[in-house]
This record gives C-alpha cells, structure tokens and sequence, in this order.
C-alpha cells in the first residue's frame, strides 16, 4: 500500500488531509475525535488577541445551496473567529498536541494589524508546541468590517508587513492563508512569499448570500429579518480555487512556494487533483459539517488505492505533477480536432444531448423517429456540452481525429503539427512562427 | 361468525380491520419529501417518451419540474390542461405500459421515475384546495348533450363547459363516474375519490347532470340531436359475454364488473359474501380486480382461469404479479368446458388449450377446479350504438370522434381502441374541441 505520509515544510502528517480552520477544530473534543477518526492535521479555529472574546449571532449562521436529492453543493457561513477565551483554547492546544505528536496542529491566527497585537500572542501559541501558524487574512465577513481578515489579504502591502512580523517573532512555519476576494490571487501570493512566508493556503471563503427568502425579503441566513454577505464553501467552490492554486503554482514568481489547498475537497478524487495542481497536501472543512470525521477513511483508502494503480510510492511523487499542463488559452493547439461520438448501447435516449445542442450549441446531433441519437460530424466543433449534460457517464466521448484525416466540418487535413493562437492567421498580433 | 374456511359463499370471512387494511391504498400518497426526491430523478428528456406514451399528452416533464421547485399547484395544473381526470388516472392508469413503461430511468436502472404517484402528489394537493382551478369562457348559447357521465363523459363535458357551451349530462345510473365510480378496484379508489372528483370538476359550472337516463329506454338519440346543438355519447359496454358452456346459469356464477360494482357500492365490505374458492375467468384488469378482491375479502382459495399463456394476456406484468402476491393463482391455458353442481356452482371443468398456430384449440385434456363462485370476465359488449355505424362491435368514429351522424360525436368504451381511463379522457377531450370548432365555425 501506498504511503500517504505528508511532508509539509517540515511537519509529518501521516496523510495528506488536514482539517482546515473552522467549527470542526473550534475545540479539543472535536479535535480529539478527528485524530482518532484518522485525519492527518488539524488547523485549529482562528485565535483573536487576548481580552473578551468576540461574539456570534444567535441565529442561524450558514446557509446551503443543494442539488438533486437535496445533497449539499455548497455552504455559507457567518461565523467569526473562536468565540472562546484564548487561554482556554492556548491550553487545550497544549495537551492535544502532547497527546498526539505524530499529527500536525496548526495554530490559526487573526489579530488587529499592528506589530504589537502579533508580538503578543505569537509566544504564547509557540509555548502549545503547535508545529507551525496559519495567518487568517481570508474570512470576508465581519472581522473584515473590523479591518481583519480579509480587509488585511486584500492589501498586498499589509499581507507582506504582518508576515514579516510573524517570521520576525515566531520561529516556525508560518502559512498564510489567502482570500479569494481578489482580482489577481498572485498579487498577494507573491506578498506572503516577500514577508517570508513559508506556505501559502488557500482558498478562504467566497463572499456569497445563498438565497433570499421570498416571503420576508431577507437574505439568508436570516438574523431577524437582515443577513448579511457569508463566506461561501464547499464542493461548488472547488473549480475556483484549483484555478488559483495553479494561478500561484505557475507562476514564475511563486513558482515552488509550497500550498495547501482549500475548497470543496470532498473525496479522495478531489484531493488528487488539488495536490497533482502543486499542493502539498489538503484542507477540509464542509465536507466534514456535512458527513462527520468519518470520510477520512474513503480519502485514505481512495488515495492509497489510485497511487498503487499508478505506481506512486508517495505523495511527493505527483504533486505538481498537472502543473506543467495549465497554459494560456493563446497557447493551446488549434490543430487538435475532436467529434462527439455517441455509445448507442450506453445511450438510454433521454434526449439532453440533442436539447443541449439544437437550442443552444452547433445543431450538431440528429434525432430519428425512434430516438436514435447521433452526432453530425459537419457541424460539430466539439465544445463537450453534450457530455457535460448526458446523465451516463462515458456515453458520450470525445474522440480526436488523427493527424491527415478530413474535418467535415471545416474540408482541412488535420495537420499533425502543433499550432497555436499566437502564430494563427487570423490573428492581428500574429509573430511568423520561428 | 364465518372465517376464511367457511364452506359456500359466506359474508365476514375476515375481522373488519384486516378488511379495512386489505382495501387500503394500493399506493399510498407520497409525502412532501418523498416527492421531492422522487421528482429530483426526472431527467426533463427532450420530447420525452412518457409524454408520448400518454394517452393524454401530458407534459410530465414539465410537472415534475414543477413539483421540484416547490409548485405542486402549478404542476398539478399542467396535467388538468391535458387530463382533467389527472387525479383518478394517476391511480388507475397501466403506468408501467405507459408513461413509465418508457422512462429512460427504466432503460438505464429499471427504475423508472415515479409518474403515477408524483401526478397524484401534484393533484392531491391542487384538489385540497378550494375552488376550481379553471374559469368558464363567456357563454356561447351553444347546448349540448353528452350521454355517459364515465370518464370519456366527463371530460368531454369539462371541456365543453370551461368554452363557454351548456352542457347537460345524463348518466343511467344512479350516479356520475362511470367505471372510476363502478368499475375500479377499491384499494386503487380509496376516500371515494371518484366520487369527489366528479364533484370537483362540476365546479367548473354550466354542467347539468341527470342521473336515470338510459338510451334505448328513456332517451332517444335522435331526439337529443334534434333537442341539441351537439351530441357525444360516451356509453360504456352494458352487456357481459357468457361463458358458453353447460352450467353457465348455475347459481354463483356471476359476472366480475356487476361484483366490482357492487362491492365499490357497499358501506361494509363485511356484509359482502364470498366464496370460500373462488374462479375468475378472464386475463384483463377486470379480472384481476375481481379476483384480488375476492382474496381481500377472505376467499381462501381464488383462481384466475386464463385461455392464453402469459404474454398474451390482457393485465399487465405488473397486474399479475399483484395478484400473485395477494394469494391468488393464476393458470394460464386453459379455457371453461362446464360448470358443475346441482343447483349452485361446486365446481368447474377447464380444458387445457394449445395453439399450434391454426388458432387456440382445447388439448381434450381437462381438470377441475373446486368453485362456490365462478366470475365471467372474458369481455363486455355494446348494448346501445344509436342505430350508427359501427366499426366491429363498436361506434365507427374519425380521430376527433365524429360518428356517422353529424350531429354525434362519441368515444370512450363504445368506441374502438383501448378500454382504458385515460384513453377514454382523451376521446372526451379531442371530441369536445372538434365540437367547439365545428359550432364555432373556428379551427
């Protein structure tokens, strides 16, 4: 069996999945029962400065969009911070990691932006043995109001500032965890790394209301008849964040800074993906609110299972290994050609395909008086909604053409060369190719 | 007090709450949540194969997205566009050789999504409420008279009425219905909902119903197409095919509509006798219903008597394997040779049939089957045709139900096609609009 054994700037895990900072790692029992269900790491719940701790509202404080049988895609949040004394929480940090040293715990901080506020409780959490800091600068909702959060990570400048000061004070990994709330994820990406940031992490959550109440007008979830914006998570989440992961991945600049990746991890699937996209290892959160600890053991068995069928001794061996393959769309090869290509024995006719793509695509599927569904390879550009939409999978395949086959549609010889935007006729900015 | 070993035909077989358990909903009502999840199965196919497979043309997709985004009213709505007797069909409809019977989740999973009880969720609920949920157009001036309240009649009236034309309904019976009231098996019945159906769709207005009024008897077809702009005759088979053999007219021999009839019209199943073996003839829906409900009832022995092998027979897979499970035995292949007893049935003599493909023949091989009640379900007859031309046994009409009179127009049971509720409910609807055209002079 594969071993799943993590290696994250210097802290083992014996896997690659980390529960993210959030309810679930709010406090010891819960944090006891993760490790004991199996989960690799834990980031515990953000800590706020000494003194009163910060309150919640009491009323609900997620709301949920749902898919077919009412299964969770995503879930909004706002919550703030631990709305637990610091001491409290300092403590049960203490005796968790005591009693579980082979796990990872990570200290998740949130602190007013002055020098002061992070010179004061960055020795207190080192005295826990915690193996490394989180810095909160991604929670969009309420401590953002308070010039926290993710007030502080959508300021590049103040992203690099207060990283430098925990690298000054504290003498372990220090993660910074980035806000999605952003317009160029590699702008602060490329602050932490200047302030001496030893990871990033990401996704936080994404600003979000989840519905509005029809019969009280209010956004949801509702506070006596009021809502306000939430930070959006969970598996609807998980196409943007691997976006900005390989955003940061590639990037020449922060090209090698290691990433633990957050958003919608769910399966051990999606955990492949996010680490195959440069992370390290993963971070989960709305998977455990809406199933329990339990799922560590399918992410566990899931992973082992995949690496051994490719031949992969650990999870150093393929992290990163997508990153090569995300480009520029200038950069993809025009001389490719695909058609859609139909399995009559798999098709169960429903007819999706074929509404897909009459109404809204290339009119490129026939329907026969019995319902036999086929594609026209004339018209078809190969744009993939009829499988997006078919409800079998692998009933629908796009198949390539070989190299000096004729494209019906277009009456060229697919060439076997590779071909791309920047040298195509069409266009203006074209350089001749070299 | 008699029990299920009683000898002959004896009432209160059974203690009154299994009766009343045994004659429960066959299908009970989804819940809220259970339709909500059923409905999420729907995958909204293009030009779905289940609205073809209605005779009705409802757009089930449609409602079932309907139902899925919280709107069972508005969902229960698109099926009384197409089928105004939606509730009843969502009971009694042959769904499995119908619109589920071509889910695409039947060819994928052999699950199909959940039609029928999803379009009675959606009924149920729009029924619950008060009112009508259609508006009569302005009057027309236009009188017409629809013969037959059944199904066929009913629908035929809704429609007429909801553009604006009076209609005058006259039902032989004692009460409107038609087969949902007289003719459909009471588990698939339940809460007299024939009965509050009709009293629903009446709500529409313009719709006066005259119950006693029996064409041949106290009603003239050409009188009401003299006293009417319009006629539609939606009449149901009055007469019961015999068995044509010795013994037929033995006593306990009976026929299975006029027993169904009875016990749908009965306060307390316990008062109904029945016998302790019991013997069906047929292979339709008729005599699977007869034949259940002897075994509801307390028959401790019953019997469906077949002609055919099972692919040939009228009842569906699905039928059968109710009446299996009820207790019942079904034999396939054999036909009656004679009814035996001195005055009442003791028992019956079947022949074993063969078809070598020169038509079904007896094999001269018999056996005998013990029987204090024989039930005649081998087909029913028209007894009323208005002196029109008849296609077969039955009223030659065009695709919009248009007889050989021009004034008459029919459908339902005493016209060709399938003799079944929701065919019926197109027929009445298809000839109500050719109606209105043609006494509109529109298109």
């Amino acid at each position: 069996m594969a071993d799943l054994t993590t290696d994250f700037l210097g802290i083992k895990s014996p896997n690659p999945f980390w529960l993210a900072s959030a309810p679930p790692t709010d406090k010891e029992y819960n944090v006891r029962r993760a490790f004991e269900a199996g989960w690799g790491g834990v980031v515990w719940k953000t800590l706020g400065a000494e003194g009163p701790p910060v309150v919640n509202v009491n009323g609900p404080r997620y709301g949920a969009i749902y898919g077919a049988d009412r299964r969770l895609l995503g879930l909004n949040n706002i919550e703030l911070i631990t709305d637990r004394p610091l001491e409290v929480n300092l403590e049960e940090m203490t005796r968790v990691k005591a009693d579980y040293p082979d796990r990872a715990l990570i200290a998740s901080i949130m602190v007013p932006c002055e020098e002061q506020a992070w010179k004061d409780i960055l020795p207190r959490v080192a005295e826990t043995g915690a193996d490394g800091i989180e810095l909160n600068f991604g929670c969009p909702h309420g401590m953002s109001e308070r010039g926290m959060g993710a007030a502080v990570g959508q300021v590049p400048e103040y992203i690099e500032m207060v990283t430098r000061w925990c690298k000054q004070y504290y003498d372990k990994p220090v993660i910074v965890k980035l806000t999605p709330n952003i317009t160029d994820v590699r702008k602060p990406a490329a602050a932490a790394m200047r302030g001496g940031a030893d990871a990033v992490s990401l996704i936080n959550t994404i600003n979000s209301i989840t519905s509005v109440n029809l019969d009280t007008m209010s956004p949801e979830p509702s506070i006596d008849g009021k809502g306000s914006h939430g930070g959006y998570c969970g598996p609807a989440v998980k196409p943007i964040a691997m976006s900005m992961v390989s955003e940061i991945a590639r990037n020449p600049e922060t090209h090698g800074l290691p990433i633990s990746g957050i958003g919608g991890v769910t399966t051990w699937r999606d955990a492949a993906e996010f680490m195959a996209l440069g992370c390290g290892n993963v971070q989960v959160c709305t998977a455990v609110m809406t199933y329990g600890f339990k799922i560590v053991q399918e992410m566990i068995s899931g992973l082992s299972q995949w690496m051994d069928e490719k031949g992969h001794q650990s999870t150093a061996d393929f992290i990163g290994m997508a990153v090569p393959n995300v480009t520029d769309w200038q950069y993809l090869n025009l001389n490719y050609v695909a058609k859609a290509k139909i399995d009559q024995d798999a098709c169960i006719s429903c007819g999706r395909c074929f509404a897909a793509c009459e109404d809204t695509s290339h009119q490129a599927i026939a329907m026969s008086e019995d319902r036999t569904f086929t594609v026209i390879d004339e018209e078809c550009v190969a744009c993939n909604l009829c499988v997006d939409v078919c409800p079998v999978e692998d009933c629908i395949s796009m198949v390539p053409m070989k190299p000096g086959e004729v494209d019906p549609r277009t009456g060229k010889v697919v060439e076997k060369e590779y071909a791309n935007w920047t040298t195509h006729p069409n266009n203006p900015g074209a350089v001749a190719a070299e | 007090m008699a029990n299920v070993m009683t000898s002959g035909i004896a009432a209160g077989r059974l203690p009154a709450d299994e009766i009343a358990e045994n004659f429960d909903d066959l299908h009970p009502p989804l819940t809220p949540h259970e339709a909500v999840v059923a409905s999420d199965r729907c995958y909204f196919c293009h030009d779905a194969p289940c609205v073809t497979a209605c005779p009705t043309d409802i757009d089930i997709p449609l409602f079932i997205r309907q139902i899925s985004t919280g709107t069972p009213e508005a969902a229960a709505r698109t099926i009384f566009d197409s089928n105004i007797l939606g509730g009843m069909c969502a009971r009694v409809c042959p769904t499995e050789d119908l619109c589920e019977g071509v889910c695409v989740r039947e060819v994928a999973e052999g699950k199909p999504v959940e039609i029928g009880r999803l379009q009675r969720h959606a009924t149920d609920t729009l029924m619950a409420q008060q009112g009508h949920p259609f508006a009569r157009a302005a009057e027309t001036g236009k009188k017409i008279a629809v013969v037959g309240a059944g199904p066929a009649g009913l629908s035929c009236a809704h429609r007429l009425a909801m553009m604006g034309h009076a209609v005058t309904l006259l039902e032989a019976k004692g009460k409107a219905g038609g087969l949902n009231e007289f003719g459909i098996a009471a588990y698939k019945a339940t809460d007299d909902i024939a009965a509050r159906e009709v009293e629903w769709l009446m709500g529409i207005g313009g719709i006066e119903l005259h119950t006693g009024q029996i064409l041949g008897d106290n009603l003239k077809l050409d009188e009401l197409a003299n006293m009417f702009d319009a006629v539609f005759l939606g009449v149901g088979l009055g007469g019961v095919n015999a068995l044509g053999v010795a013994g037929d007219d033995l006593g306990g021999v009976h026929d299975a509509v006029r027993f169904i009839a009875h016990l749908r019209q009965t306060d307390d199943m316990q008062d109904l006798p029945i016998g302790r073996n019991v013997v069906v003839i047929g292979g339709g829906m008729t005599a699977v219903d007869a034949a259940v409900q002897s075994k509801l009832l307390g028959a401790q022995n019953v019997t469906i008597a077949y002609r055919r092998g099972r692919e040939q027979m009228g009842a569906s897979r699905y039928e059968q394997d109710l009446a299996t499970s009820k207790g019942v035995q079904i034999m396939f292949n054999v036909q009656p040779k004679a009814v035996h007893g001195a005055e009442t049935v003791e028992e019956i003599e079947l022949e074993y049939t063969a078809d070598d493909g020169s038509g079904l023949k007896g094999t001269g091989e018999t056996v005998r089957v013990a029987a204090d009640q024989v039930f005649r379900a081998i087909g029913q007859t028209l007894t009323q045709d208005g002196g029109l031309a008849l296609d077969g046994r039955k009223i030659k009409v065009t695709e919009t139900g248009r007889t050989s009179n021009d004034k008459v127009w029919a459908g339902g049971d005493c016209t060709p096609g399938d003799d079944l509720t929701v065919v019926a409910v197109a027929e009445g609807r298809d000839a109500a609009m050719d109606i209105h055209a043609t006494l509109m002079g529109v298109k």
